[in-house]
């Protein structure tokens, strides 16, 4: 309600006695209807587009859309409800009179199912569900592998998980002493490694490290101080390989599996997760080069990350497995799953390096020069204030590296590893179960499985980049 | 135990005691750091040049290109390289087979990258669109296409598509006594040029040029005089009818060879007749299906951020200048939505190419699979020949990560 204010001459005045002041409120009128409701939503959500009929031109375009949504709807309607019709709805599901192959069979084919029928071949995969997740795995030692799955899981839900405490001493579990388990677990172990060159890594670790904190001292002249600060990091990967030798060295009784029984599920998941946890500290060290102002380790950097960037991973694995042989001296023999597994992390290093570049690349000059100003060196620089930020700012990134790497471990079928891909390919080779039926249910079944451990990580990066962007 | 406990302690005493660093010259620390990295390295690749050497020796083989003058003696199936080198076995050498390998590559990644772009941009604006359909159905299309290995992708065309195809005796007809498909692959018209297509071709290539000049006369007009000069219409006419013009002067010498079809006669001889018509083998149209879809479905994304990148104040400033809305998204929008787009479009075009080597898979005679794969087996020169291979796609990386970074510094936006 508007109050004329009386004592306010100026009010009385400039408002002559005709002008039209309203007394009350304007009452709230209903949205127009084209906003709300079922018809407003269709309009907002469909028919705007083709709305337009203000002129020739415009009611052509607006039929041309028009005809093109049908289209895309007709398009999208019948593939999906294919999908579900054969996933579900005919698929066969059960094999009850142990059949196999027949009971996909239609009738003109010597089965049972009506003409045309066209649906998904569940008694094959259930068949196959050991071979498509474990490979040739022996049977008596598949709980090796859950055991491995099931401690690795419970790993990275806790390290994923905010509120869970300690979840440093987790992430570090999971990146050190994790695969130490897991190789141990899944190999057997007990290689024997001889007791002296343990013994003698560790003695050289801890050298390095010990010449580290000399170096943070001050002990040592300049050159030495400034390499003293690499050597910690060789040091601790000396001891690392040396605890790793050291246990699966030991053993512990359990059978050891050749990797030419692993296959399925098992060789993706060992590949992709390999491939990430030795990328990321090559591709820092790559990134870190790369930036670096001294000029050989920068060219040396560029050559490495552009020669990996540059080639195709298939051609990576076939140099892998035709090439190392010839590298190594005589003696040493790597198996196809070690060759291939040094393949993908040289070749995934260099676009983790990349990654990891921008993030250094977006980090504020003024960081730089604050770290120099405190006086830490370069290492502790990038230790305790570059890196940080920067492996923070480019987590989205490498989450999709990720999906992208355990997406393309799916190549190493192709130089004879039996991963999900090759070993649902090799089933498909089995007579038993054949029928025109089989590959579509194979293939959905693998693209089923990496669009859920794919689509997963997407999600999960996008929550990730929600979560870190402040608003900047 | 103890020993090693001894040792951090030690050391953690000796870290106490502080002294005056002496050589506290970063470059001269540099410079022995890189010396350090240098021999590091070259042990590493001497030790391995010496086991390479070492294992050669004990397999009776020696370094060098020889090989590649001999004849090769295996067969090649009948694609675009075989075709564009007149592959004969007994006949052509193993560098015919490396420049047929290259051949074959090229092909499918240039009609990838077509089909990649197209499907791409209709699906990057369609996901943008307000018609829930269109959009529903592009994040569909991005997200399942996105999230399956392309490997998978060839297989499921290869093997569950293609293979269920019409058998050899019998065809699937898209166009009738056309165009045909059945399990040996695509049959199309093949067009035969005869004597004075040269002619018509040379007019098709001249008008290019023509055209580029033409755009440069009315760009300068337009700066000078304000005067804008609708030239669209006028360089499709030049591009479209001047080569139609010469073509029928010509006498239309170019005629279609049509692939034949018999279902008669003799079973054996059923089916389509071979050397008639153009044959796209099915492998090649498997590696195209997923390279050119699954590719898309990345360029999608590509696409989309690039128009999402334009704020909203760049349109509503174009058309508060009174520019229409086609010109706002043609001088506006677009070019500042490419200048987002084209470097990571870019990249997808270098993985299209890259990723034409999966059709190893499959068998589609491409450099890997018959380089690397075949001729590899035949002559066992490993180092030599995958030397050789990689270095294909590592010259084309490189040449277009300098055509990137020229067009990166040609875009840059120009800041004060």
């Amino acid at each position: 309600m508007r109050q004329t204010d009386k004592s306010d001459p100026r009010s009385t005045s400039s408002i002559s006695s005709d002008a039209y002041v309203r007394e009350t409120e304007a009452p709230y009128l209903p949205p127009p209807p084209s906003e709300v409701g079922i018809k407003g939503w269709l309009y907002n959500n469909i028919f705007q587009s083709m709305s337009d009929f203000s002129s020739p031109a415009a009611s052509m375009r607006s039929l041309l859309v028009a005809m093109f949504t049908v289209f895309v709807f007709y398009f999208f309607a019948t593939q999906l409800y294919g999908l579900v019709d054969f996933a579900l709805l005919s698929a066969v599901w059960s094999d009850a009179d142990g059949v196999k192959r027949q009971a996909c069979w239609t009738v003109e084919q010597g089965g049972s199912l009506p003409e045309g029928w066209h649906g998904a071949c569940w008694p094959y995969i259930f068949a196959k569900t050991k071979f498509i997740l474990f490979g040739a795995y022996p049977l008596e030692d598949l709980w090796r592998v859950k055991t491995t799955y099931l401690v690795g899981s419970l790993l990275l839900v806790w390290v994923l998980i905010e509120p869970l405490p300690y979840r440093k001493l987790a992430s570090l579990l999971l990146l050190v002493v994790f695969p130490m388990f897991a190789t141990l677990m899944l190999t057997g172990g007990g290689f024997g490694y001889s007791q002296t060159t343990v013994g003698l890594y560790t003695l050289l670790g801890l050298a390095l490290i010990t010449l580290r904190r000399l170096g943070i001292a001050g002990r040592l002249t300049g050159v030495f101080s400034d390499l003293a600060s690499v050597s910690g990091i060789a040091g601790w990967t000396l001891i690392f390989i040396a605890a790793f030798m050291a246990i699966i060295g030991h053993d512990f009784g359990l059978t050891n599996i050749d990797t030419r029984d692993w296959g399925g599920l098992l060789i993706t998941l060992v590949v992709a997760i390999t491939a990430i946890v030795a990328s990321l500290p090559l591709g820092i060290l790559l990134a870190l080069g790369r930036r670096s102002q001294m000029p050989i380790a920068r060219t040396l950097s560029i050559v490495f990350i552009e020669f990996w960037r540059g080639v195709p991973l298939i051609t990576v694995l076939f140099m892998a497995s035709v090439m190392i042989p010839l590298f190594m001296p005589e003696g040493v023999n790597f198996d196809s799953l070690l060759r291939a597994l040094i393949g993908v992390t040289l070749w995934q290093s260099a676009y983790m390096a990349e990654v990891i570049r921008g993030g250094l690349q977006a980090i504020d000059k003024g960081q730089y020069e604050a770290a120099d100003a405190m006086g830490l060196t370069y290492w502790q620089s990038m230790r305790l204030v570059i890196l940080p930020q920067a492996l923070k700012h480019v987590l989205p990134g490498i989450v999709n590296t990720v999906i992208s790497v355990f997406k393309d471990t799916s190549l190493v079928s192709i130089v004879g590893i039996f991963d999900l891909l090759g070993a649902t390919q090799s089933t498909l080779a089995d007579a038993a179960w054949s029928s025109p039926v089989q590959s579509p249910t194979g293939y959905l079944v693998v693209a089923s499985v990496f669009f859920f451990f794919c689509f997963g990580m997407s999600r999960y990066s996008i929550y990730l980049e929600k979560k870190l962007d402040r608003g900047h | 135990m103890l020993i090693i406990w001894v040792i951090v302690l030690t050391s953690k005493q000796l870290t106490k005691i502080s002294k005056a660093n002496l050589l506290n010259d970063e470059n001269a620390r540099g410079i022995i750091f890189q010396a350090l990295l240098l021999c590091a390295i070259g042990v590493g690749l001497y030790w391995l040049i010496d086991n390479t050497v070492t294992n050669l020796d004990n397999q009776g083989k020696s370094l060098g290109f020889d090989f590649l003058s001999s004849t090769a003696g295996f067969q090649i199936s009948q694609t675009f390289g075989t075709w564009l080198l007149d592959y004969e076995v007994g006949q052509s050498t193993y560098w015919d087979v490396y420049l047929i390998g290259i051949a074959n590559t090229f092909l499918v990644a240039i009609l990838g990258i077509i089909a990649a772009t197209v499907i791409g941009f209709t699906m990057g604006i369609m996901r943008l669109s307000n018609n829930i359909i269109f959009k529903s159905f592009a994040t569909t299309y991005i997200e399942v296409l996105r999230n399956v290995p392309i490997l998978l992708q060839l297989f499921f065309w290869y093997f569950a598509v293609l293979r269920a195809m019409p058998s050899k005796r019998e065809k699937f007809e898209l166009i009738p006594d056309v165009a045909g498909l059945n399990i040996t692959g695509l049959y199309l018209p093949a067009p035969v040029p005869e004597q004075g297509f040269g002619v018509v071709f040379l007019a098709l290539l001249f008008n290019v040029p023509l055209v580029f000049f033409l755009r440069l006369w009315a760009k300068r007009k337009q700066e000078q005089t304000g005067q804008f000069i609708p030239i669209f219409w006028l360089s499709a006419a030049i591009l479209i009818l001047i080569p139609t013009v010469v073509y029928f002067v010509m006498g239309s010498p170019l005629s279609w060879e049509f692939p034949e079809f018999k279902d008669t006669g003799p079973m054996l001889r059923r089916g389509y007749q071979s050397g008639l018509g153009m044959l796209v083998v099915p492998e090649m149209l498997a590696v195209w299906f997923a390279l050119s879809l699954y590719t898309a479905a990345f360029i999608a994304e590509i696409v989309r951020a690039g128009i999402l990148a334009v704020s909203k104040g760049q349109t509503e400033a174009a058309s508060a200048l009174g520019l229409r809305p086609n010109f706002t998204l043609r001088l506006v929008v677009i070019p500042q939505a490419l200048r987002v787009i084209i470097p990571p479009l870019t990249s997808q075009y270098l993985n299209i190419t890259k990723n034409s080597s999966l059709a190893v898979a499959i068998a589609y005679p491409e450099l890997v699979s018959v380089f690397a794969g075949t001729a590899l087996n035949q002559v066992g020169k490993e180092i030599e020949m995958i030397f050789m291979m990689m270095m294909v796609y590592l010259t084309f990386s490189l040449l277009t990560a300098a055509f990137m970074n020229w067009y990166n510094s040609k875009v840059k936006l120009i800041e004060r």
